[in-house]
């Protein structure tokens, strides 16, 4: 304990320094960290894109591929491949699709659902 | 200025620099950055440009011994002292009485990663998804800076004070 009392005082400068990084760092994680929500869903299949979707409604949508036809549901203003036809289901494993910048792709029916939110986050899925 | 002075201390914040390439980052960049309280404790002890010369030459040599000179690594350190020297020359005129060694490691922490942000974004990778780097970066510069200017300060400390 001695020894942490030999470290010197912190300055009042040095706690308003500290104070305004802390709250700088706060903010930061605020503005830079919240998950931004989709507002609407493009589907591309192999010609391109499919259609583009806005979330805010319940329906669901047959889109036919190479292999059959996939069954994608929008649901409170999320989405999902709920039924596809290809053999190893990845896409329907994936689940729900949420946040903007969310994929899930259906490669065997070359169909992929894209979340668009007000700014796009990724562009990483160009071909 | 001495030569050997400036000499003696970079090999010190070499040592440190190279002590601590060592461990591994859970992020690459995220790193203690202790070489820096060499800069701030040379900053007091002498004057702002022994402090340049001395944290120059660290980035140099240091990278050098490691291997990285002239790689995006060492741009990337160089970018980040920069800054951070320029703000301890606009902080250095602080009233001593009131800011401490704390406040200027802070401020140097700050300006480091605002210049290492600053290389990635506009020549490593130019997308604004670096964006969610942004708040770890400036935790950490938080977080370690207010613990090397801690340290700093303790090695400032006058002997005769001491218990």
């Amino acid at each position: 304990m001695s020894r942490w009392k030999s470290f010197p005082k912190l300055l009042p400068g040095d706690w308003l320094i500290s104070g305004l990084a802390l709250a700088a760092v706060v903010v930061l994680f605020a503005t830079l960290w919240h998950p931004e929500h989709a507002a609407r869903l493009q589907i591309r299949d192999q010609n391109g894109i499919y259609a583009t979707f806005s979330l805010a409604q319940d329906r669901d949508v047959l889109v036919p591929g190479p292999v059959g036809v996939s069954h994608i549901v929008i649901q409170q203003g999320r989405v999902r491949f709920s039924q596809s036809p290809c053999r190893n289901q990845y896409c329907v494993h994936q689940g729900w699709l949420t946040h903007g910048g969310e994929v899930a792709v259906c490669l065997p029916n070359r169909i992929s659902l894209e979340l668009l939110g007000d700014k796009k986050i990724y562009d990483s899925l160009n071909y | 200025m001495d030569d050997h002075r400036v000499a003696r201390l970079a090999a010190l914040a070499i040592g440190l620099h190279l002590a601590e390439a060592v461990f591994p980052s859970p992020l690459p960049g995220v790193k203690p950055g202790i070489a820096n309280i060499v800069t701030l404790y040379v900053l007091y002890r002498f004057d702002f440009a022994t402090a340049v010369w001395v944290s120059l030459l660290r980035v140099v040599a240091g990278s050098l011994l490691l291997g990285n000179f002239l790689s995006p690594t060492f741009l990337l350190s160089l970018c980040g002292t920069l800054l951070s020297l320029t703000a301890l020359l606009i902080s250095m005129h602080l009233p001593r009485n009131r800011f401490g060694p704390v406040s200027l490691s802070i401020l140097a922490a700050f300006a480091h990663i605002a210049g290492q942000l600053l290389v990635v974004r506009l020549w490593l990778i130019p997308h604004a998804g670096v964006a969610y780097l942004i708040p770890i970066f400036a935790a950490a510069a938080l977080i370690f800076g207010a613990i090397n200017g801690m340290i700093a300060a303790r090695l400032l400390t006058p002997v005769r004070n001491q218990p």
